[in-house]
């Protein structure tokens, strides 16, 4: 098997095939490169892709400074939280590891934008008095860890469709989006709740209003299959709109 | 079969089975593993694309050949172009769907076990949900439905909490990253948001899934789906996703051609 010549056929179809799979080939042949690649390079090549695509358009890059935004204040969050010193050794590797990940879309949303990413707001994770004992409770700091995630999957699904424009980025968008339920879903169990939200159970309410729909894409679900309403909301998470997802989150702008 | 599509299973399988840390993804193997799974990748779809690859005449991969996988007796579904029009994208959720949906009927039906009640909950809500799913596309669909799948799940052991969890964590893994890897195709913003809708609930279920395997880890979110130095989680282009859940069909699914709107 002649490698080249594999590699020139698949040039043809996939004209960019060489920017992806060079920055993962390279990896395997040159050792010294592959932190570098791991820590740096890779942010960077996802950040080329992004850079052309939102030049395109001013939706895209105000999509993205809004993402930008929810993440700042995640990873902000997930810091400072295991910087307090409350979070038990038992949740630590949930935290750390949402942590990486909230940093990481920093990271990933900053370089895309370039001198266009917002600036990091100052936070307040007390929501003005709301969670007084965000970083001494670790109950508290649970629940308000859960209302970002289960906020953050329902904002980046508000957007979807405006980043249509943009396959490239969308899919970045919805790889994000799919961490993030995950993140909520393991934050929620550890509360002792189910992994997916039913009806529109939760706190505060706006991060749950709406969520209870049984009716998708015009079929009312619950007369379709005969299961309870229960079930059926908890099988789709529902979006939020950018007005919605920013009432929730000024509170926790200083 | 094609060399790549064996080669995309084993790679699946390491994935799946346990979980990498950075300092793994640091030593060469696992990032020869990873161009290896780049590389057939682009295989994949350039195959797909119906490229003849002279390089290597001796392992031609015809993608048009129904004899590929077929079970005798069963019929082929050939979903056209995935991504050429939203019924095509729809058909290829539907039968994602389907699949999972009987996966979890079989687990509720014949429990593993030693299955504590929380676990039987847990399924019994994952079942419900993947019903939903399901209905809710063959209802979208209408008269444009693929037909109905026969799963074959001979190679799972339903007695067994590890493999039925481990075929559980399997399909949902695949199934996040199949919504994940598709969105890009879908025209409508509408189907784009149900997709989303339904995409992250999966990713809900992937999570408690592997936490109920390896409880106290970070296998929730693991450094084997979600690529440690970005926190984005890995795509799949529906050619290899259907190579992935070929094995526990028995009809032969076709949907090789991978467009790319960008």
């Amino acid at each position: 098997m002649n490698l080249q010549n594999i590699l020139n056929e698949i040039e043809k179809v996939d004209a960019d095939m060489y920017e992806r799979l060079d920055h993962v080939t390279r990896r395997h042949v040159f050792q010294g490169w592959l932190k570098k690649a791991l820590v740096g390079t890779a942010p960077v090549a996802f950040s080329a892709v992004l850079n052309k695509a939102y030049a395109q358009n001013n939706v895209v890059a105000e999509v993205l400074n809004f993402a930008l935004t929810l993440e700042y204040l995640e990873a902000e969050f997930y810091n400072k939280s295991l910087a307090s010193g409350i979070i038990p050794a038992m949740a630590r590797p949930y935290y750390e590891q949402i942590a990486k990940h909230e940093n990481a879309h920093v990271d990933v949303l900053k370089g895309a934008l370039g001198s266009a990413a917002v600036m990091k707001p100052n936070f307040d994770f007390t929501a003005k008095g709301t969670f007084a004992d965000v970083f001494s409770n670790v109950q508290t700091n649970y629940a308000v860890a859960q209302a970002f995630e289960d906020t953050g999957v329902r904002a980046y699904k508000g957007q979807a469709a405006r980043l249509l424009v943009s396959p490239e980025v969308l899919t970045v968008a919805l790889q994000i989006h799919s961490v993030e339920a995950r993140h909520a879903a393991r934050i929620r169990y550890l509360r002792g709740e189910k992994g997916w939200i039913t009806l529109a159970n939760g706190a505060p309410q706006g991060v749950y209003t709406g969520d209870e729909a049984q009716i998708q894409a015009g079929v009312d679900l619950v007369q379709l299959t005969g299961l309870p309403a229960t079930v059926v909301s908890e099988a789709f998470d529902e979006p939020l709109s950018r007005e919605s997802v920013l009432g929730i989150v000024t509170p926790f702008l200083a | 079969m094609g060399k790549w599509q064996t080669k995309l299973l084993y790679s699946m399988e390491n994935q799946s089975n346990g979980h990498t840390d950075v300092r793994q993804l640091l030593s060469g193997k696992e990032s020869a593993a990873l161009g290896r799974r780049m590389f057939m990748r682009y295989l994949g779809v350039t195959a797909a694309a119906g490229v003849a690859l002279s390089a290597c005449q001796n392992e031609i991969v015809d993608p048009t050949a129904t004899a590929r996988n077929a079970r005798e007796g069963f019929r082929t579904i050939d979903f056209g172009d995935v991504g050429n029009n939203d019924v095509t994208v729809l058909n290829y959720a539907y039968a994602l769907e389907q699949l999972e949906a009987a996966f979890y009927t079989q687990v509720i039906a014949t429990p593993y076990s030693g299955i504590t009640d929380m676990e039987r909950r847990i399924l019994t809500d994952i079942r419900d949900h993947e019903i939903v799913h399901r209905e809710l596309f063959k209802a979208a669909l209408g008269s444009a439905a693929i037909p109905g799948l026969t799963p074959d799940f001979s190679s799972i052991n339903f007695s067994s909490r590890a493999a039925v969890l481990g075929a559980a964590r399997l399909f949902e893994n695949i199934g996040v990253s199949a919504y994940n890897g598709a969105g890009q195709y879908i025209m409508s913003a509408d189907y784009l948001t149900l997709a989303g809708k339904i995409v992250s609930v999966e990713a809900r279920h992937a999570s408690i899934i592997s936490t109920l395997i390896e409880p106290q880890s970070r296998s929730f979110a693991g450094d084997d789906v979600i690529f440690p130095s970005t926190g984005l989680e890995e795509i799949r282009v529906p050619v290899e996703v259907l190579a992935l859940v070929t094995p526990y069909i028995k009809e032969t699914l076709n949907g090789m051609n991978v467009r790319r709107r960008a």
